[in-house]
């Protein structure tokens, strides 16, 4: 699933993200702007992903990344549900991230082949 | 996973837990280890939802509709359970399933449960993957179900067909938009929606849909239980063990004749009890599933038995160097 969190209006990175894992043959669920944490952990557990992607570039991803962490722990869905970020993070938040659950932050830049190869190699076995 | 184990999952999934239910629908849907143990226990919980198909051609408004829908069902304190379909790449395989979108009605709330699901459908095909998910929403203890399907490719019209009720949308448009409508899309509906109904063209829609309504009693297609021969004009619904489908005017996103529709669809459920209607219909749905399944396990063992002697290729080298045919291939796989 590629989420949007946050009040920023800009989609067209998710999308175009979107696409190109349909293209490489995944079935991706796109939730569309403006998701509140608690609608991405909702969706994430009822289409039972195997991998979220969340999308952020309002800089909040301090307060809504960990929320969507917690709310992933509290359904027992963390464990087998890849979390991986993309946007602007600033190095010492992306450690934080990182501790916190999160597999891989991608910055901007990283080519999509790159992001598409590490889902691929991480996405849980179940 | 072991029959305990499944059980265990089962056991959650009737308790209303999310997750589990989740997981349960991903592992009927993929096939995994104990998926069929799954499944039959289900199908015990199973049978007291109300099945409602709704399809149409792309971009007449069916996921807000759906929205706008479980809002009317959740108001009137009803459960619901969601199965969108999106088309999947012919070329990837992938899909990019975007209904979620319109959702705005179910946020923590958990008497709705919302699934997406590609075209592709599974392992099992589309119409099993839909009828499955939809098995486990009702033994979750769902009332309602819908299923959202675009209206494009046989597929998909014909897993919507075996829905209780059946609703088609349309929009106003050129005055070819319901002559645009995929043949067959038609004559599975008991209730026809126009949506967008502020927009300009609205009545023009309407006396279409109802002329090919009078068109289907008069030469007796469509559903058992149709055909009827009074023409009068106040026999517009339900009349000597008949149903004429309405045709109903909606605006999904401002939720305006939604409520009608749904007292609509809930007319026709009652009929179908009324006239017996809905046992035959689902001897129908389960007619076809048998049926479906049995195609599978035949396909999935005889493809089994082909890679275990050499796989596919294996046997088109041979044809291909004049040793066999292909009947007598297919012929020695199935025969014993």
């Amino acid at each position: 699933m590629i989420a949007k969190v946050g009040l920023d209006g800009h989609d067209r990175g998710a999308r175009v993200i979107a696409r190109a894992f349909r293209d490489a043959g995944f079935e991706v669920v796109y939730s569309g702007l403006h998701n509140a944490p608690e609608e991405i952990v909702q969706a994430a557990v009822q289409e039972d992903v195997d991998v979220l992607g969340i999308s952020i570039l309002s800089g909040a991803h301090n307060t809504l990344v960990p929320r969507v962490l917690e709310g992933l722990r509290e359904h027992d869905a963390l464990d087998d549900t890849l979390v991986i970020v993309g946007g602007v993070i600033p190095e010492d938040d992306e450690e934080e991230l990182l501790d916190q659950g999160v597999a891989r932050v991608f910055g901007p830049g990283t080519p999509i082949e790159e992001t598409i190869e590490f889902v691929r190699e991480n996405a849980s076995e179940r | 996973m072991n029959d305990t184990e499944a059980e265990e999952l089962v056991e959650r999934v009737l308790a209303g837990e999310q997750r589990a239910l989740a997981r349960a629908i991903t592992k009927i849907e993929d096939r995994r280890q104990g998926y069929r143990r799954i499944a039959s226990r289900l199908h015990e919980e199973a049978g007291d939802a109300d099945v409602v198909g709704v399809t149409g051609a792309p971009g007449t408004g069916k996921s807000t509709l759906v929205d706008s829908a479980t809002d009317v069902y959740r108001e009137r304190g009803d459960t619901v359970g969601v199965v969108a379909v999106d088309p999947s790449s012919p070329y990837s395989g992938g899909a990019v399933l975007g209904d979620r979108i319109r959702l705005s009605s179910s946020v923590d709330d958990p008497g709705v449960f919302y699934r997406s699901m590609s075209a592709r459908g599974s392992l099992g095909g589309l119409s099993t993957a839909v009828w499955d998910a939809v098995q486990a929403l009702d033994a979750s203890g769902k009332d309602v179900i819908l299923i959202e399907t675009v209206g494009a490719g046989q597929n998909e019209v014909d897993v919507v067909g075996y829905a209780d009720t059946v609703a088609v949308v349309t929009q106003p448009g050129s005055g070819d938009t319901v002559q645009t409508l995929k043949a067959g899309i038609l004559e599975i509906a008991d209730v026809y929606v126009v949506n967008k109904a502020d927009r300009s063209g609205v009545d023009r829609t309407v006396k279409q849909l109802e002329q090919i309504v009078e068109g289907r009693r008069q030469t007796g297609s469509g559903h058992q239980g149709f055909i009827d021969d009074d023409p009068s004009p106040e026999s517009d619904r339900v009349e000597d063990g008949g149903w004429t489908p309405p045709v109903v005017e909606t605006v999904a996103t401002t939720g305006e004749g939604v409520d009608e529709l749904v007292e609509t669809v809930d007319d026709h459920l009652e009929w179908l009890d009324r006239s017996g209607t809905r046992r035959i219909k689902r001897v129908q749905r389960y007619s076809e599933k048998i049926r479906d399944l049995v195609r599978q396990e035949l396909a999935t063992e005889v493809s089994d038995k082909m890679h275990a002697e050499g796989g596919l290729e294996a046997y088109a080298q041979e044809v291909a160097d004049g040793e066999t045919d292909p009947y007598t291939v297919v012929e020695s796989l199935v025969d014993d």
